[in-house]
């Protein structure tokens, strides 16, 4: 059909890019302020209400007036209108303003357009498998769009699905070359917005009672680590976090200033590792103690905590050495002593006292041990321990006796200090899961975990683990199984029947993979696939000779497929063909001038053992072809008898 | 000629004698970016940049999809167009000052549909048209016409931004096509019937005064001379009727040049002619036409209206 050229819109796009904006908005839902769902909600409504009762779309005053009402709210919640919280609640709101507003073709446009912008923003929030398959199919659903747009009411919804779907297909082998060849630039470019990193969890600097627990009931995963070797036994697996000397009663922190260099002597063979760490936006690292070799750009300090001089705001990959036996620091400094025996003056009377009493005629080796047995007496492990007054290690000690990791190091480390021997906590991480099916370690947050070091005459600073003289297990097994039962805890760490756990290592290796292979493919990866395509050097310009050769051979490839494609023949003429086949296979070769009737004529003298079979097929032939009956079954069963 | 023009004339002519049909090659299909597509290339450089900044290995992949997209949708236009049969028709004759209509046919014989065609031969005056899969389709592109004459069909922009909107693909095509255009009536009252000179002869030769019997239509007959009433008595059987009229048929309408204010600039007179010519027509009043060098004699009906009005269009005073 033909029609007078238009611009504007008909009336059955509309819905499709209602479907647009819904697919593209919808998901921001989850960590948008109410009121702004609310009101993208109703303009997305208010737009499909209009569009159903045909009825004038409103003034532009009036949609100015709501802009500019947005736009304020906006700015009252996020108190700017950049950023990522906030430039994202801008593109919902305009997306949703812009319903209210479609009137020619290129205001379509625009939508289709933000559309597209709207599905990267789900990114800065997820990139998880899922998420990623649910923006394809976004993107497969806003392609159809404008598709609609252009193809006008003939183009109708199932072969614009399809031309959709076909195009989003074609376009990957682009998307693959540019992915792995285009120039990747380290970012960012400029500062980025504070929000930009919101929302991640992991140890925290400082360390007072509950801080930790806390963090037990998360199952999200603090890092990965790949062994070159064997895994070494759990209860070795101690990584350590920030080390913390200054307590002032309640909260435990690491010193700010200047330590002394550490000295280490290994004891044993170092391992190797890799660890991939996920944002903590910290600036240490978490490395199994006692860390060796360390990646570049990272130092350690004076308590062996590994540090960076940038937070890590995404997930990084590091190689590190480790040494299971060492002695650190035999000789230390007089002044880091003197911090590691402070005590905040007038609290936890009662600690104080007992801890001066074993003090009288015993080695530091005994009084440790006096207090691990203390300990394993009336102590239990739990992760909803009482609360504490003021005088907390008195209370946890004298009074409650129930707490998780951070108490009993914490009462550890006062009861050292009080006994006169230099003691900090360690917090970090302990233990980890070891998935058989991508040989990864996975340690979660669930994982996290405090723990004190004291340090000995000629023996330097020891980790003395008082959680494991209370709950073994803890340390042993993991954390599931050091909780009496009905304690809460995720339910990833907490389900743990065969299957369950099957489906789990498989979805986390799976998620490994994506993360390594796919999301941490960063410069330096480029770099090393290049060189193993046969590109060692590669400057911008190896990169776009690469990049431009690859893409016009894709492009090469479309434009032969687009084309060339084959005209399809007439099934009756396709089916004529099979017979011809089949009298070529007996030796009876087809001139190409002869019509269906003389060849039958030929058959008959030349062949007459075919002249029957071959009779039915032409008279089939002659009656799909020539006619008003086009139906073909006639000519495949008569063909069927060739043979 | 100069080279430009040549270059011109070997890319865009069409390579037959204006009645044979036309597939659009790879060589005769230009194509650029269009409004649509800048938006979504600078849509995708933002992107870009957001995906570098806040280091998004998705939003890499998202921004490459798109890039790749955009170049599957370039070739899928180009694809519209390529191998599109162009066969032109026919156009009949309008006057001045309506819009023509030159019809071309428009075939499909690849297996996608091609929609979203649109072809104009001026600028704003358009025709979109889509194609379905192994079909064709006469579609006619409207022309506005002034002058008299013979109207040729200037080159033909076909264009199409479909199946995105980011690309706008176009060929030109430039058939051997050209429509009759009849002068633009003048509204005038008739020049008075002058007697025939020769009249006794012609007598009873189909004049109207004196009803005088019934005869069967011929094709060359007006509608308008169509007896109805008594044609409807044969109940639509028997052919249709024309009232025979007889005697004073010496006088004759003769629309001649000279009858016209040669005052006048020619165009008007030719559009005064025009004017008669068709009052005359409307009446049933059979005419003939004199203008200098061309004599036709009286008449009446289509073939004769139509004949008449070719002489007017292509006079020359």
């Amino acid at each position: 059909m033909s029609t007078p050229a238009r611009e504007a819109l008909d009336r059955h796009t509309t819905p499709w890019l209602f479907a647009t904006a819904l697919a593209t908005t919808a998901p921001h839902v989850i960590h948008q302020p109410l009121w702004l769902s609310a009101l993208a909600t109703t303009m997305l409504l208010w737009a499909t209400w209009l569009w159903w009762k045909d009825e004038r779309l409103p003034g532009r005053w009036l949609l100015i007036l709501l802009v500019v009402a947005g736009c304020a709210g906006i700015l009252i919640e996020f108190h700017t209108l950049f950023g990522r919280d906030a430039g994202v609640a801008m593109l919902v709101m305009f997306m949703t303003m812009k319903l209210l507003e479609l009137k020619s073709r290129r205001d379509a446009m625009v939508v289709v357009t933000l559309g597209y912008f709207l599905l990267l923003t789900h990114y800065l929030y997820s990139q998880s498998i899922p998420t990623g398959l649910w923006l394809l199919a976004a993107m497969w659903l806003v392609t159809a769009t404008l598709i609609r747009l252009h193809g006008g009411p003939d183009s109708p919804p199932r072969p614009t699905l399809r031309l959709a779907g076909v195009m989003c297909l074609q376009a990957i082998p682009f998307m693959l070359v540019l992915y792995l060849l285009f120039p990747r630039i380290a970012g960012p470019l400029w500062g980025l917005p504070s929000d930009a990193h919101a929302g991640t969890t992991g140890l925290s600097e400082t360390m007072s009672p509950g801080s930790i627990a806390q963090l037990a009931q998360n199952a999200d995963i603090a890092f990965r680590v790949r062994f070159d070797g064997p895994v070494p036994p759990k209860q070795k697996l101690y990584w350590r976090g920030p080390v913390m000397e200054q307590f002032d009663g309640t909260t435990w922190r690491p010193y700010e200033g200047r330590h002394p260099a550490a000295h280490l002597e290994m004891l044993s063979p170092p391992i190797s590792y890799e660890t991939t760490l996920e944002a903590h936006n910290q600036r240490w690292l978490l490395a199994l103690d006692a860390p060796g070799e360390l990646p570049a750009e990272t130092f350690l300090n004076g308590t062996l905590a590994a540090t960076r001089r940038q937070a890590l705001t995404e997930r990084q990959r590091f190689r590190f050495s480790a040494n299971l036996d060492y002695r650190f620091n035999a000789i230390e400094d007089p002044s880091v002593l003197q911090r590691n025996l402070a005590l905040p003056e007038r609290t936890n009377p009662k600690t104080q006292v007992l801890a001066k009493q074993w003090r009288i005629d015993r080695t530091p080796e005994a009084i440790i041990r006096k207090a691990l047995t203390l300990f394993t007496s009336e102590f239990s492990y739990t992760l909803q321990p009482p609360l504490l007054g003021r005088d907390g290690i008195d209370e946890f000690l004298f009074q409650t006796k129930r707490g998780f990791c951070e108490h009993y190091a914490a009462a550890f480390v006062v009861l050292m200090r009080a006994a006169g021997i230099p003691a900090r906590v360690v917090s970090g991480y302990q233990g980890g899961e070891y998935n058989p099916l991508d040989g990864y370690l996975v340690i979660r947050q669930s994982d996290a975990h405090a723990w004190a070091e004291v340090w000995l005459e000629g023996k330097g600073w020891i980790r003395v683990d008082p959680t494991a003289a209370v709950s073994p297990a803890r340390i042993e097994t993991g954390i599931a199984d050091a909780l009496p039962f009905g304690e809460p805890l995720p339910a990833m760490v907490q389900w743990r029947a065969e299957w369950v756990r099957t489906l789990r290592y498989r979805w986390e290796a799976i998620n490994n993979a994506w993360n390594q292979n796919v999301l941490g493919y960063n410069p330096q990866r480029q770099r090393e696939l290049l060189a193993r395509l046969g590109l060692p050097d590669t400057d911008w310009r190896s990169l776009a000779i690469a990049l431009g050769s690859a893409c016009s051979l894709l492009v090469a490839v479309l434009m032969l497929w687009a084309l060339y494609q084959r005209p399809e023949r007439d099934p009756v003429i396709r089916l004529w063909h099979k017979a011809l086949r089949h009298l070529a296979r007996r030796k009876v070769d087809y001139q190409p001038w002869e019509t269906p009737l003389e060849l039958t004529r030929r058959i008959r003298e030349q062949h007459p053992e075919l002249a029957e079979s071959f009779q039915h097929v032409v008279d089939a032939y002659l009656v799909a072809r020539y006619s008003t009956d086009n139906s073909l079954t006639a000519l495949r069963d008569a063909i069927a008898q060739l043979r | 000629m100069g080279i430009v023009a040549t270059i011109k004339q070997q890319l865009f002519r069409w390579r037959s004698d204006g009645t044979a049909p036309l597939r659009l090659g790879q060589r005769r299909i230009f194509i650029i970016p269009s409004r649509g597509g800048l938006l979504y290339a600078l849509a995708l450089v933002v992107m870009l940049i957001g995906a570098i900044n806040y280091n998004l290995a998705l939003g890499h992949a998202l921004v490459f999809l798109l890039a790749g997209l955009g170049i599957v949708g370039m070739i899928h236009t180009f694809r519209n167009l390529h191998g599109l049969i162009i066969t032109p028709g026919r156009s009949a004759p309008v006057f001045a000052g309506e819009t023509a209509h030159f019809e071309l046919t428009l075939e499909n014989d690849s297996s996608s549909p091609r929609l979203a065609l649109e072809l104009a031969a001026e600028a704003g005056n358009s025709v979109i048209a889509a194609v379905n899969r192994k079909k064709s389709l006469k579609i006619k592109i409207p022309l506005s016409t002034e002058k008299r004459g013979w109207l040729k069909l200037p080159r033909v922009h076909l264009s199409t931004r479909y199946p995105l909107g980011l690309f706008t693909a176009w060929a030109y095509l430039q058939p051997e096509m050209r429509c009759l255009i009849y002068p633009q009536p003048i509204a005038a009252s008739l020049p008075v019937a002058s007697p025939s000179p020769v009249g006794g002869e012609r007598h009873g030769d189909g004049g109207q005064n004196d009803f005088a019997g019934f005869r069967e239509r011929q094709p060359a007959d007006s509608p308008r001379h169509v007896a109805w009433k008594a044609s409807a008595r044969n109940a639509g059987e028997g052919p249709l009727l024309i009232k025979q009229f007889s005697g004073g048929a010496e006088v004759e309408l003769i629309l001649d040049w000279r009858l016209t204010n040669d005052a006048l600039p020619d165009e008007t007179r030719i559009g005064i002619l025009t004017g008669w010519l068709l009052t005359a027509d409307a009446a049933g009043t059979p005419f003939g036409l004199s203008l200098p060098g061309l004599q036709i004699a009286p008449a009446s009906g289509d073939l004769h209206r139509q004949h008449c009005l070719k002489a007017l269009a292509l006079f020359q005073p």
